[in-house]
């Protein structure tokens, strides 16, 4: 949990004072952003390395369905997947969390407890996830259900009209009120949802008022926007945690989100988390992934680095 | 019967009027052998002075609008115009041309002022461009003006001459020296006098009369000389010219009497920039 | 494994098959040196001994300058120039299908890391054929009048900082202008020249187009003064293209020069910061500093000088220095011992000047040679640092405090290569591109290549363009 305390001082809270604020941050060079993004991505991690990086990488995976079609027996298996992801492998560590809409919340919780998971956190989206239109009254009972119902971790969605339509107070303020529903019960994730912010100076701007507001984590997106988690908006919100420590030594967490579906994938993005943010942020409590099918391609990897040959789908199981 | 007024020969070094400063003048006769002036006898000083002069004026000049130097072209062309006389006078002296002949030149040479007037806001689209680079990136070349250059005229035709290795230079924001043919100088003074009463800024065009053998071996190794015109030197001076140029790596060029945008563009450096492409 | 170490990856070498000992390539065959001499070309990441290759004395030079002057007469200006033009296709597609073979021989010779041989040089030699094969059969609209002439014969001297790159940027427009080439690769870094030699052999190219010989200097001096040379280009120091051009003093011969540079790069205070720190490092530490564009002169508003150092050293305490065989290595080798002691004493009188430097931990490989990417500040104008062309991965920092002393300090050079621009408001951009003297700017990027973006210097950086429509006057005398 960040210390609140840490930040205020930074700005007033005030709308002025927070525009004036994000408006002080350094531009973003979009085509140098991406031309930095593309070198990191040629980084080639092997042997030891890559081991080493699959099974962090499973520790930090937030297990995710969020269907409309979600159903009690598809969280039961997620779970099951989630506490084990390969049942014939006891050193394939539990991932970081599994996601979840609210009313889930509930039975995924006692799923895990029932199969040895209680170190497994829940997570549920909320405030009116994943649109976000809804009256604040709407997204504090959304949030205090899912804590309620055992949810240790709160992935909220900021409401990008707001900030697209320069209403920054009302952005932070929510963000502040969540933030005080979760108090010491919950994590809060901010949800920024750059595929809509768009500009990678939006990204930015976002990143630094969501943490101004006491977010523990800022996340890239919902999953149900495309682009999603792409490398530079990742890279921009990795610098971002990375100078907002320099300014007030709190280390917030980043969670990328939708579209990240192999290993390679994965690892591109623990290299940016290792030469952006630094070694500090390769751990879960500061670096999440939010993906389903990515943790089968991580176990096909694994036993093709264990068994010297490539794996089949047949071999993992599809939960 | 009246006295003429002889016309004293001098020096043109930053808009002024200046004799030698090494007090030395040389005897020009015309074409049957009978005095026809002193001119100066330019010194090595006075090449220094034209090169701080010149290049003090290349800011001002280099960053005036095309359609500003356009307007100074034409203009010098104007003036020229009305002093046409005095231009045949001189050629008819020096060369020993009809007076035909001389008004046919003096005639090109302000009509060639005129095809260069109309260049300098032109020369930018002809040799630049945009280029489709692989990647993110605007990428352009603007072509631009160089510097301080140094221009040896051919002798004859004199007055022409001088048109066709200066006005290509200054078109494109140059400034000049301009080392008046040691046998046929006096068409480049009374030059001088007209772009005294144009509206070119001091400093753009110098000129220095004296011995061209002298002024070769000063202009090819003054260091703060960018490129030289070297069509009225023999290929002895050439070659002198070349090696002394190398010392900062002159950029040194010989034309035909032709006008030609080559001649704008063989003294323009072209600069090529970059820039991203996002948002 | 408690950190994300990056285990090593190795590119694999067996992709090269280099020769224990080469010949020359002349009139379309390997053939011994007539000098008998032959040179050794060492890795020099690791000291090991490539190939023996042979000594071009005046006697092989004039049997290259007889091939090429033959094919000129006979063949190749006589060739229809769109079938010039399939030559220079075909070539392109042989690099681009030999690509990884040539990236890594490129690495073994020169040093550099493999990433940037394989992302950047051999994939741009191979664009530089592609585009100017296009060009052979469009001469009459390259703004060179109507029906514009090759030289004839082009003796093109490269240096050893981008050797396949360089090879590329000579020998494409000399070729596709109608020219025939005797080319001599650097000292150090012969094997990817010797290498395209090959690629004409497969490409069918005739005899006596392109003629390579290997050799030092001096092999050099014998292209420049043979009296069968028609062109020269040349690209390397500034002090040597000093002595060419006062060689060729008096002669016909046409001169393309791309020379030294001592870059600024600007970086006002409203700039992207964290790009600009990414192109700070791009611009000098790319190729191990070893760019004659490189951006050596970093010119920080001095008002935020503090915050931007800051970023930098942090950004370059991540550079990776080693092998440069392996993937993940950002900076390779020194190329040769020479250039070692030569950026040591240069960077010593920094010290001695009294700048203060500074570079982050890393363990430099014991055999080899290597240089620390290093940084000074507190540099003035007057500093050697300040003023020379280290050709290594050294920065000198400066500080301005308005735009117009950043252009006064950035000009304040006989040279006038390259410049960057760092800022994120437009007309400032624009403002500073005017006043900055040098033939390529970079603004809000740095050490940016490609084939249709003319290249070269104002100044003492040279006398010409390579690339683009500009480069191609370099290789045509005007038409009428």
């Amino acid at each position: 949990m960040i210390d609140l305390k840490a930040i205020e001082g930074i700005t007033n809270g005030s709308e002025d004072s927070l525009k004036q604020y994000l408006r002080a941050l350094p531009p973003v060079d979009q085509v140098g952003v991406e031309a930095r993004t593309a070198v990191l991505a040629t980084r080639s991690i092997k042997n030891a390395s890559k081991n080493w990086a699959i099974d962090l990488a499973i520790r930090m995976v937030d297990l995710t369905t969020l269907e409309g079609g979600d159903t009690p027996g598809k969280i039961k298996t997620l779970a099951a997947k989630a506490v084990r992801p390969d049942a014939t492998d006891p050193t394939v560590p539990s991932v970081g969390a599994i996601c979840v809409y609210n009313d889930m919340v509930k039975i995924a919780r006692s799923q895990l407890d029932a199969l040895g998971g209680q170190h497994v956190p829940v997570a549920a989206v909320s405030t009116a996830f994943p649109s976000g239109r809804a009256s604040i009254e709407v997204k504090i009972t959304d949030t205090k259900d899912a804590i309620a119902a055992g949810a240790a971790e709160i992935d909220m969605v900021i409401d990008r009209g707001a900030f697209l339509s320069g209403q920054i107070g009302k952005v932070y303020e929510e963000i502040k009120i969540i933030r005080d529903v979760c108090g010491d019960k919950a994590h809060l994730k901010v949800i920024l949802e750059t595929g809509e912010l768009v500009t990678l100076d939006n990204v930015r701007k976002a990143s630094y008022l969501a943490m101004l507001a006491g977010a523990d984590f800022i996340k890239t997106s919902t999953g149900k926007i495309s682009p999603a988690a792409t490398s530079p908006v990742v890279f921009v919100m990795l610098e971002a945690v990375r100078d907002f420590y320099m300014i007030s030594g709190q280390r917030i967490g980043v969670k990328p989100a939708g579209g990240i579906r192999t290993t390679k994938d994965a690892i591109k993005q623990l290299v940016l988390v290792n030469e952006v943010a630094g070694p500090k942020w390769l751990d879960p409590s500061l670096f999440r992934i939010g993906a389903s099918a990515l943790l089968n391609d991580f176990l096909m990897q694994r036993m093709k680095m264990r068994d010297g040959y490539y794996s089949s789908p047949n071999y993992v199981t599809l939960d | 019967m009246r006295i003429d007024v002889m016309k004293t020969y001098k020096l043109f070094i930053n808009g002024q009027f200046p004799r030698s400063e090494s007090g030395r003048v040389y005897e020009l006769s015309d074409s049957k052998g009978k005095f026809l002036a002193n001119p100066a006898h330019g010194s090595r000083k006075d090449l220094r002075d034209c090169v701080v002069a010149a290049r003090a004026a290349f800011s001002g000049w280099n960053s005036a609008t095309a359609y500003n130097r356009g307007q100074i072209l034409y203009r010098i062309a104007e003036i020229m115009e009305g002093r046409s006389e005095q231009f045949v006078a001189e050629i008819v002296a020096q060369e020993g041309v009809t007076p035909a002949i001389a008004k046919k030149q003096v005639a090109e040479a302000i009509d060639t002022w005129v095809w260069y007037a109309g260049w300098t806001d032109k020369i930018s689209v002809l040799n630049g461009s945009t280029n489709p680079v692989a990647g993110p990136y605007y990428n352009f070349t603007i072509p631009e003006a160089l510097g301080v250059v140094a221009i040896f005229a051919n002798g004859k035709p004199s007055l022409l001459n001088l048109v066709n290795g200066l006005a290509p230079v200054i078109a494109s924001g140059n400034t000049a020296i301009l080392m008046a043919s040691e046998k046929f100088p006096l068409s480049a003074i009374t030059l001088a006098e007209a772009l005294a009463t144009s509206d070119l800024p001091a400093g753009v065009i110098n000129i220095i009369t004296g011995k061209t053998e002298e002024l070769v071996s000063w202009a090819g190794s003054h260091m703060d000389i960018d490129a030289i015109d070297a069509s009225g030197l023999t290929s002895k001076q050439l070659k002198q010219a070349q090696e002394l140029g190398a010392e900062n790596l002159k950029r040194i060029h010989s034309f035909d009497g032709k006008a030609s945008p080559l001649r704008i563009t063989s003294f323009m450096e072209s600069k090529t920039v970059w820039h991203p492409v996002g948002i | 494994m408690s950190n994300f170490e990056y285990a090593p990856a190795p590119e694999s070498t067996a992709i090269v098959d280099i020769k224990s000992e080469y010949g020359l390539f002349i009139n379309g065959k390997f053939v011994a040196p007539k000098s008998g001499k032959r040179f050794t070309t060492i890795n020099p990441a690791t000291e090991e001994v490539l190939a023996k290759v042979a000594y071009a004395d005046l006697a092989d030079v004039n049997l290259a300058v007889t091939a090429a002057r033959s094919a000129f007469t006979k063949v190749w200006s006589k060739m229809p120039a769109a079938e010039r033009g399939k030559y220079l296709f075909r070539i392109a597609r042989i690099l681009q299908e030999r690509a990884r073979e040539f990236a890594v021989l490129e690495s073994l010779d020169n040093g550099k890391p493999i990433r940037e041989s394989r992302d950047t040089d051999i994939p741009l030699a191979a664009a530089h054929f592609f585009y100017h094969a296009g060009w052979a059969d469009k001469l009459e609209h390259a703004g060179m009048g109507n029906n514009p002439k090759p030289y004839g014969v082009a003796g093109q001297i490269i240096p050893w900082n981008f050797p396949m790159l360089m090879l590329a940027w000579k020998v494409a427009p000399a070729l596709a202008t109608g020219n025939t080439v005797v080319l001599k690769p650097a000292e150090t870094t012969p094997l990817t020249a010797l290498l395209f030699a090959e690629v004409c052999q497969q490409a069918g190219l005739p005899a006596g187009v392109v003629n390579i010989v290997t050799g030092d200097g001096v092999t050099g001096s014998h292209i420049v003064n043979h009296p069968g040379i028609d062109k020269i280009a040349f690209t390397g120091s500034t002090g040597v293209g000093k002595a060419i051009a006062k060689a060729v003093a008096g002669t016909k011969k046409s001169v393309t020069l791309e020379l030294g540079g001592k870059a600024a790069n600007i970086v006002y205070e409203d700039a992207p910061i964290d790009e600009a720190v990414e192109g700070i490092i791009n611009g000098i530490f790319f190729n191990q500093g070893h760019v004659c564009c490189a951006g050596s002169r970093l010119l920080v508003q001095e008002n935020f000088a503090d915050e931007l150092l800051e970023k930098l050293k942090r950004r370059m305490s991540l550079i990776r220095v080693g092998n440069p065989l392996d993937k993940n290595t950002d900076l390779g080798a020194i190329n040769s011992a020479s250039q070692l002691a030569r950026i040591r004493e240069i960077s010593d009188s920094g010290d001695l000047e009294g700048a203060e430097r500074w570079s982050p931990a890393c363990n430099l490989p014991q055999k080899g040679f290597w240089y620390p990417p290093t940084i000074f500040t507190g540099v003035s104008q007057s500093h050697r640092i300040a003023r020379e062309e280290i050709f290594g991965p050294v920065l000198s920092v400066l500080t301005f405090r308005t735009p117009q002393e950043a252009i006064e300090k950035a000009n304040n050079t006989p040279y006038g290569l390259s410049a960057g621009v760092w800022t994120d408001k437009g007309s400032k951009i624009l403002w500073t591109a005017q006043r900055l003297r040098a033939g390529v700017i970079w603004a809000n990027t740095f050490n940016k290549f490609d084939p249709t973006s003319p290249f070269g210097g104002y100044k003492e950086s040279g006398w010409g363009r390579e690339g683009g429509r500009h480069g191609l006057a370099g290789y045509l005398k005007a038409g009428k």
